[in-house]
C-alpha cells in the first residue's frame, strides 16, 4: 500500500492563467504549500481575499519531519477551521523522561493547565497535518471561497516592483507568467524566493548531524517523551524516542559532525543501530530515513516591499522544542489580518512592516532558546561538557539541577512588548495577559472563549458594562460581554484581583490594550495604534 | 539587593582552603574537573541571586 505522502494530494492541473494573452493579476499568491503557506492561504481565503497557492511538488511532506505542535498553533488552527481532527489523530503526551548514560535520571510532567480547550502538544506526522489543512482548502472551495491550490508549478524567477510582483512559472505545460499585487513566500529553509530576491539569511551552523529514523512497531513503551544523553547505544551522543499515531515511533540519534552521510543512510547501518536501542527482539518496520544538520537564522526583514517571507523562509531554528512549524503558523496568524486591512485601505502600509518587527522579535526569542538547547545537547567545549555533565550528574538527586537540564523548551508564543502596536495597560490586572500577550483560553457560558475570538478587533468586557457597536477608520468591534464570575479559570487569567476589566483583541488574538473601566475614545485610539494609524 | 561580599567571610579559612584541596586529593583531572563543575553549581543555587552570581562571575573573570 502507499503510503499518504506517496500520493499526489493536489495533482497538476492546466489553468486558464496559462493561456492568458497577458499576464492575470492575482491579488495574492502564495509560494509554498506546507504547513505555513496552507496557513496563510486558508486565513486569506476565510476573510474572502482571492489566493492563490503554487507549489513545484504535489504531494504532502515526505516523511513525518515536524511532529510536535503545541497549544498556540492549535488554538490558530481551530480558527482555520482544521485544528479538531488534527487533536482527534495526534497523540497526546505528558510525561518525559531523561536518561544520562545508563541511568534514568529523573521524570517530569507538564501539567498542562486545566480550562483550555487544547492540549500542551500533541504529536502528529506533518503529513497528516498537510493533509487536514488540504482538506480545509477542498471544504473552503467547495463553500465557493476564492482559494487556488496548483501543484506543480515552479517558481522559476520573481521580479519585485513598486504595486506588484511578477512570477516566471514552469509546468509541464511550458512557462506562464503570473503578476500578484501581494507574495507571501513559505518555500522553506532553502527559499528559491530568498535566494532569486538576494536577501541575507544571517545566523549561526551547528556542526552536527542527527539521524531520523520512524520506525513502524507494536511496543509497549508508554506515550511520553524519551531524552537520552551520552546511552551506551549512543556513546557520546544524544537519543530520542516520541510516539506518533498509528504506531510510529520516532527516534533521533546524534551522529556527531565528521560523520560519512551515505553509509549512514544505509539501511544496513541504520538497523543495527536501532537494535542497540530498542533492543535486540524488537520487531519494527523503518517507515522514512534522513540525516538532518540545521541552522538558526533568520531574515534581517520578514519583508521586501511588496513580498512577505513567513515560517522557515524566514527564520530557522533548531529542532529542539518544536519552534519551526509552530512558530511559522504565529507568522501566519499575525500576518492575515495586517494584510487583509491594508489591502482593503483600512490601514496604511506601515501595518505590514509590524509584522516583520513582531516576528522577528518572536524569532529572536525561538533562536535564543533552540540555541541554549543545543549547546546543552551538543556542547561545544570541554568546559561546557563538563558543566553539562555536572547537570544531568546532580539532577537525579537534587531537584535544583532539573530546571538547567535543557533537552529542548517545548514552543510557546512569545509576547509582543515593546511593540508599536501595544495600547496602554492597566495595572493591577494579570501580567500574563499584558498588551502584546496571546489571549489565554477559558471556559464561558457559550463555550470556549478562543472559539468566539479572532478575525476581527473584539472588546471583552468582563464584569463591566460596555457600548456596542463600536467602530473607527471602517473598522468595526464587536463587544463580548461576559460576568465576571463566568468560570473561575476566565477570572484568575483576565481579572486576577479586579473586579472587572475590557480588553481590546487583535484579529489574531493577542491582547491590544486594556482598562478597569469603560473609555469609548481611549478604545479607538488603541484600535488606530493596533492598526498602525496614530493613535495615542 | 545584596553585593557579592568580597570580604573575609570564612571561620578557620586555612581549614577550608585544606578541605577544597583535599576534595580533589589523588583525583584524575577529568574527576577533578566534574567535582569543581558540581561544586560550582550546588553553590551557585544555594545563592540564588543572580545579581550576586553576575558580580562573582564578573570578578571570577577580572584578573
Amino acid at each position: 500500500m502507499k503510503k499518504i505522502f506517496e500520493v499526489p494530494m493536489y495533482a497538476y492541473e492546466k489553468s486558464p492563467d496559462q493561456d492568458a494573452s497577458t499576464p492575470v493579476r492575482h491579488p495574492v499568491v502564495v509560494i509554498g504549500a506546507g504547513p505555513i503557506g496552507l496557513g496563510i492561504a486558508i486565513d486569506l481565503a476565510q476573510h474572502d481575499v482571492p489566493v492563490v497557492i503554487l507549489d513545484d511538488n504535489d504531494k504532502v511532506s515526505f516523511g513525518s519531519r515536524a511532529i510536535c505542535f503545541a497549544k498556540r498553533p492549535l488554538e490558530i488552527l481551530d480558527r482555520l477551521g482544521c485544528g479538531e481532527p488534527m487533536v482527534e489523530k495526534g497523540v497526546l503526551w505528558n510525561v518525559g523522561k531523561v536518561f544520562f548514560d545508563e541511568d534514568e535520571t529523573y521524570k517530569f510532567n507538564l501539567l498542562d493547565e486545566d480550562g483550555h480547550k487544547n492540549p500542551a502538544f500533541i504529536n502528529l506526522q506533518q503529513y497528516y497535518f498537510e493533509q487536514y489543512m488540504v482538506d480545509r482548502v477542498r471544504a473552503l472551495q467547495a463553500e465557493g471561497k476564492p482559494i487556488q491550490l496548483r501543484g506543480k508549478n515552479k517558481v522559476e524567477a520573481v521580479g519585485q516592483h513598486d504595486d506588484h510582483v511578477t512570477l516566471e512559472i514552469s509546468t509541464e505545460d511550458g512557462p506562464y507568467i503570473l503578476e500578484a499585487d501581494w507574495l507571501i513566500a513559505c518555500d522553506g529553509a532553502n527559499s528559491p524566493t530568498r535566494r532569486m530576491l538576494g536577501l541575507d539569511f544571517e545566523g549561526r551552523v551547528f556542526e552536527d548531524n542527527f539521524l531520523i529514523a520512524d520506525v513502524v512497531m507494536e511496543a509497549d513503551f508508554p506515550t511520553e517523551r524519551w531524552f537520552w544523553f551520552d546511552p551506551p547505544f549512543n556513546r557520546g551522543q544524544s537519543a530520542l524516542l516520541h510516539k506518533q499515531p498509528d504506531n510510529v515511533w520516532r527516534i533521533d540519534l546524534q551522529l556527531g559532525w565528521d560523520i560519512d552521510r551515505e553509509h549512514e543512510m544505509k539501511h544496513e547501518n541504520i538497523i543495527p543501530r536501532l537494535h542497540a536501542m530498542l533492543g535486540e527482539d524488537a520487531k519494527f518496520e523503518l517507515e522514512w530515513v534522513s540525516i538532518y544538520t540545521f541552522q538558526c537564522r533568520r531574515m534581517e526583514a520578514f519583508r521586501k516591499g511588496r513580498t512577505l517571507f513567513a515560517g522557515d523562509a524566514a527564520h530557522q531554528v533548531s529542532p529542539f522544542g518544536a519552534r519551526g512549524a509552530n512558530s511559522g503558523l504565529q507568522d501566519t496568524d499575525n500576518l492575515a489580518w495586517k494584510l487583509k486591512l491594508v489591502m482593503d485601505g483600512k490601514a496604511p502600509d506601515a501595518l505590514l512592516d509590524t509584522y516583520s518587527d513582531e516576528r522577528v522579535y518572536g524569532a529572536d526569542e525561538n533562536i535564543m532558546n533552540s540555541t541554549r538547547s543545543t549547546d546543552f545537547i551538543t556542547p561545544k567545549s570541554d568546559i561546557s561538557r563538563i558543566f553539562r555533565n555536572a547537570v544531568l550528574d546532580l539532577a537525579g538527586q537534587y531537584e535544583f539541577a532539573r530546571p538547567l537540564v535543557n533537552s529542548g523548551r517545548l514552543s510557546v508564543p512569545c509576547t509582543y512588548d515593546g511593540s508599536v502596536l501595544n495600547g496602554p495597560d492597566a495595572e493591577g490586572l494579570p501580567d500574563a495577559l499584558r498588551p502584546g500577550a496571546t489571549a489565554l483560553d477559558a471556559p464561558t457560558k457559550d463555550g470556549w472563549l478562543l472559539d468566539r475570538l479572532g478575525d476581527k478587533f473584539q472588546l471583552l468586557a468582563i464584569g463591566i458594562e460596555a457600548e456596542d457597536e463600536l467602530n473607527t477608520c471602517g473598522i468595526d468591534i464587536e463587544t463580548i460581554r461576559l460576568a465576571a464570575d463566568e468560570s473561575p479559570e476566565l477570572a484568575n487569567r483576565y481579572l486576577g484581583d479586579a473586579k472587572g476589566a475590557i480588553y481590546l483583541m487583535r484579529p489574531d488574538q493577542h491582547v491590544a490594550a486594556r482598562w478597569i473601566r469603560f473609555d469609548k475614545n481611549a478604545i479607538l485610539d488603541a484600535v488606530k495604534t493596533a492598526t498602525a494609524q496614530g493613535g495615542k | 539587593m545584596t553585593d557579592l561580599i568580597t570580604t573575609p567571610n570564612i571561620i578557620d579559612a586555612d581549614d577550608f582552603y585544606a578541605d577544597l584541596l583535599a576534595l580533589h586529593d589523588g583525583q584524575s583531572k577529568e574527576r577533578s574537573d566534574a567535582i569543581n563543575a558540581r561544586l560550582i553549581l550546588l553553590l551557585a543555587n544555594h545563592i540564588g541571586d543572580r545579581e550576586v552570581l553576575a558580580q562573582a562571575m564578573r570578578d571570577a573573570a577580572k584578573p
